[in-house]
């Protein structure tokens, strides 16, 4: 990849006998990172065109291009690849690995083997999650959330996707395990919680939802495969099972597991805003504070996706205001951004634009996550188009911006080159343009009564449908082009210096790409992480 | 390169997280446990009288001596006594397997009177009753595979003993494969009240 | 009770004290398996799970060294346990309120 001498290559640098397994190997954190990031972006791209097909599919009614079968297996890989091969993983596995080591001034993570070992299973998941889609008696129908009974008695090849499912989980849960560890262990002298990176902070409390939520996804999975092989009937209605616990307990780990997703990219953001403001982060311990609160009080809440299940009134009343004040510290840290970009001497590049967009499609998001949040409106808008173009908000608009954002903040120091800027920021218009195209009427067909998830539809959502399609081909024009504006910085960017934003943390006092072993001497901290007195862009 | 030495509090703190994700894994089928018994207070009742308290009352004490072993063996490794520290996980492991023979004929014993998950007879019985033998096989189960693999994970640490790999001044891992094996004996404790007691 | 320190900063427990633990360990399973047989109605499972806790408490704060650990894991145990007690408490929200 890297053409140039070795001496500023960096950690690029054949290692040992270099070759493919001096990567796949090794035990640096910032080479896993990477293999992260690959297969995170190639399965990014995969389900992103399962997403186009299925949006072509709906641009008109009636029985055109799929069949109704193959359109239930590809909404349910779409939701399957995308939460638990890209999602969840994104920005945690990715960055969390490569930038998070150097934030802290440690050289690598606790248990970098453990770390290597997470890699694999990654791996792992997804071949099995692949090998369901093409043995058995044809790929999973059930959509992402495996609901009971129907996915006790589909003959659809759900016993390995549930398994892709668990050791995907496994895999989260090790690298939560290896982050809390080495937060706690490895932070360089002088480096206290209150001068932690808000990037750290938010690993730190995702970390702790992916030890202690994801093992009740592994349970639940294991259930549904016991049931399966063995008709243990603990679900099953018809034998006195509750299909009702099962949805707690999906819930117990999927409504934590948004703020798994959600978490590391507020952190991102965090980071980006007053870099590009010049002006520390206004609210500092406010925000750290509220990256904890999330991850305690969206324990919490999970039970608002069952308002309409049937289960108990005064479980609906609890649920629906427990989700109110899990609104309070996310809407801290929104006004917290905004406090820092005012009066701030802004520089509008490339990862401040993608933070921006973070910005305006989180709170569309959030908002509207409060309509579906408090009980009576969730009555109405359940199940439609209105909660798919929430979480695609929250999620894609959200995570995916922040996954994005990072990728332009710290692109230079991975790679050592910069990209185009201009057509950076012409991708960023486009793609937003492009999303608010694709899921701005989902909401109002969701009002009007559209369910989610349906093979057809009434001639009434037509408009409506045709628009969020062309939407959906404006999104991959700009994600083309952001992704090729990238490679070309891959491949011919101009090089950089250690430091081309003027951050002050410490991943830019390293050479850009940092060395093998990164801190050649323990760097001791003694200033905060956005205090940028002294600290300038040095090219 | 990395740290000359080994990081035994960040080891420590791993197997903890660990051990976390272990009692939250059994945690969802207490739940479902917990659920269930509020449901069918009677048929878990009526159910619970088939078991055997002697065979439970028996695992429960070989478990927790195999428990008192491992910590032996922790003691004697400090102490600089090898050879004693390996008997005592030997002994350990020879708990394991008790528990696990025991585990066998008891499981045997239902299966022969046609209690098995998904089993004729058992769709014949009342659903709380039916349900209550659908949790034992996934609970003691899903703990046996612990048994088992705690047990592995004790030889490993054995033979990491006799070549010293794992000696006084470098112990952790047996402490965390003691650490391990505790929590075993630790979800064993809450089975055996709500399964073997409840009548 | 018998402790001293290892140079690796360890605490290492005494067989006499190990087995006195053990030996607690045992009177409580002897305690549940007798009050199991007398009927005391709803209270016949406070007292097992009771037990049942004690009998952890006994295993985690020493088999398992937590009486003798920093704060900081002592929390996150303590945490970890009101998580546990959160998912299947909240759930309940729902099962004994239903109509």
């Amino acid at each position: 990849m890297h053409g140039n001498g070795t001496e500023d290559a960096g950690f690029w640098a054949p290692l040992g006998r270099g070759g493919l397994s001096s990567w796949i190997f090794s035990t640096d954190h910032k080479r896993i990172g990477l293999l992260y990031l690959a297969l995170i972006l190639a399965m990014f791209a995969a389900a992103t065109v399962i997403g186009v097909v299925l949006r072509l599919k709906l641009m008109t009614p009636g029985n055109t291009l799929l069949g109704p079968q193959t359109y239930n297996a590809l909404f349910t890989l779409h939701g399957v690849i995308m939460i638990f091969l890209v999602v969840i993983p994104s920005i945690p596995a990715s960055f969390g690995n490569i930038i998070m080591p150097l934030q802290i001034g440690a050289n690598d993570v606790s248990f970098p083997r453990l770390n290597l070992f997470s890699w694999w299973l990654y791996v792992l998941g997804a071949v099995l999650a692949l090998v369901s889609i093409f043995t058995g008696s044809g790929a999973p129908d059930t959509g992402w959330t495996f609901y009971v009974p129907f996915s006790e008695r589909t003959t659809t090849n759900v016993n390995v996707a549930v398994l892709a499912v668990f050791v995907l989980g496994f895999s989260s849960i090790l690298t939560g395990l290896n982050f809390i560890t080495t937060i706690h262990r490895l932070r360089a002298p002088g480096l206290t919680w209150n001068r932690l990176p808000l990037f750290v902070w938010s690993l730190y409390a995702t970390a702790w939802i992916q030890v202690l939520a994801t093992p009740i996804l592994g349970i639940t999975v294991l259930l549904i495969f016991a049931e399966r092989v063995l008709h243990l009937g603990l679900f099953d209605p018809g034998r006195g099972g509750d299909p009702l616990l099962y949805q707690h307990l999906f819930w117990i780990y999927s409504h934590p597991a948004v703020y798994i997703m959600i978490l590391p990219a507020m952190g991102v953001v965090s980071e980006i805003v007053p870099v590009f403001a010049r002006k520390p982060i206004f609210g500092y311990k406010m925000i750290a504070f509220s990256s904890l609160a999330i991850a305690f009080a969206g324990s919490l809440v999970w039970a608002h996706h069952m308002f309409t299940s049937g289960m108990s009134d005064l479980a609906v009343l609890i649920f629906s205001f427990l989700t109110f004040v899990v609104a309070i510290p996310s809407a801290i840290k929104v006004f917290n951004w905004l406090s820092t970009l005012y009066k701030g001497s802004i520089s509008v590049e490339p990862p401040l634009l993608y933070t921006l967009g973070f910005i305006f499609m989180f709170s569309v998001g959030g908002l509207t996550g409060l309509v579906l949040g408090s009980a009576g409106t969730d009555i109405h808008v359940h199940d439609t188009y209105f909660v798919v173009a929430h979480f695609h908000y929250v999620i894609f608009g959200g995570t995916g911006l922040g996954m994005f954002a990072a990728m332009h903040y710290w692109f230079p120091k991975v790679f050592g080159r910069g990209y185009d800027a201009r057509r950076a920021a012409w991708a960023f218009w486009i793609s937003f343009v492009g999303m608010n195209v694709l899921y701005m009427p989902m909401f109002v067909m969701g009002l009007q009564g559209m369910p989610r998830r349906y093979y057809d539809y009434l001639p009434q959502f037509a408009r409506l449908q045709f628009v969020s399609t062309v939407g959906s081909w404006i999104l991959v024009a700009g994600l083309t082009l952001m992704f090729g504006n990238l490679i070309a910085g891959i491949r011919n960017g101009r090089r950089v210096g250690a430091n081309p934003w003027g951050a002050a943390t410490l991943e830019w006092t390293l050479a850009s790409p940092p060395p093998h072993h990164d801190f050649p001497q323990t760097p001791v901290v003694e200033r905060g992480p956005y205090d940028f007195r002294g600290v300038s862009a040095d090219d | 390169m990395t740290e000359m030495h080994k990081d035994y509090a960040a080891a420590k703190m791993g197997m903890w997280l660990f051990l976390f994700t272990e009692i939250l894994l059994f945690g969802g089928l207490f739940l479902l446990y917990a659920a269930y018994r509020h449901r069918f207070v009677l048929a878990f009742h009526q159910a619970g009288q088939a078991l055997d308290v002697v065979l439970g009352g028996a695992n429960t004490v070989v478990l927790i001596t195999s428990s008192l072993f491992v910590a032996l063996s922790i003691t004697a490794l400090q102490q600089g006594r090898k050879v004693r520290c390996q008997w005592f996980l030997a002994l350990t492991i020879l708990m394991a397997l008790v528990f696990l023979v025991n585990k066998y004929f008891e499981w045997s014993a239902k299966f022969s009177h046609g209690i098995y998950p998904g089993s004729e007879h058992l769709a014949q019985l009342p659903q709380g009753q039916a349900l209550f033998y659908s949790l034992y096989f996934a609970m003691t189960g899903l703990h046996g595979i612990h048994v088992l693999l705690g047990a592995a994970l004790l030889g490993v640490v054995m033979a990491f003993v006799a070549r010293d790999r794992v000696r006084q001044d470098d112990y952790v891992l047996l402490e965390n494969a003691g650490l391990y094996w505790h929590l075993v004996d630790l979800v064993w404790i809450y089975l055996f009240p709500l399964f073997y007691l409840i009548s | 009770m018998l402790q001293a320190h290892t140079n690796s900063g360890g605490h290492i427990l005494g067989n006499g004290f190990l087995a006195f633990i053990w030996a607690a360990l045992m009177v409580c399973t002897a305690i549940t398996v007798l009050v199991a047989r007398v009927d005391l109605g709803f209270l016949n499972v406070v007292a097992a799970l009771g037990v049942a806790t004690a009998k952890a408490l006994l295993v985690i704060l020493f088999f398992m060294h937590l009486r003798y650990e920093n704060s900081l894991l002592r929390w996150m145990v303590f945490m970890a346990f009101v998580i546990l007690a959160i998912c299947i408490g909240f759930t309940f929200f729902d099962l004994a309120w239903r109509p």
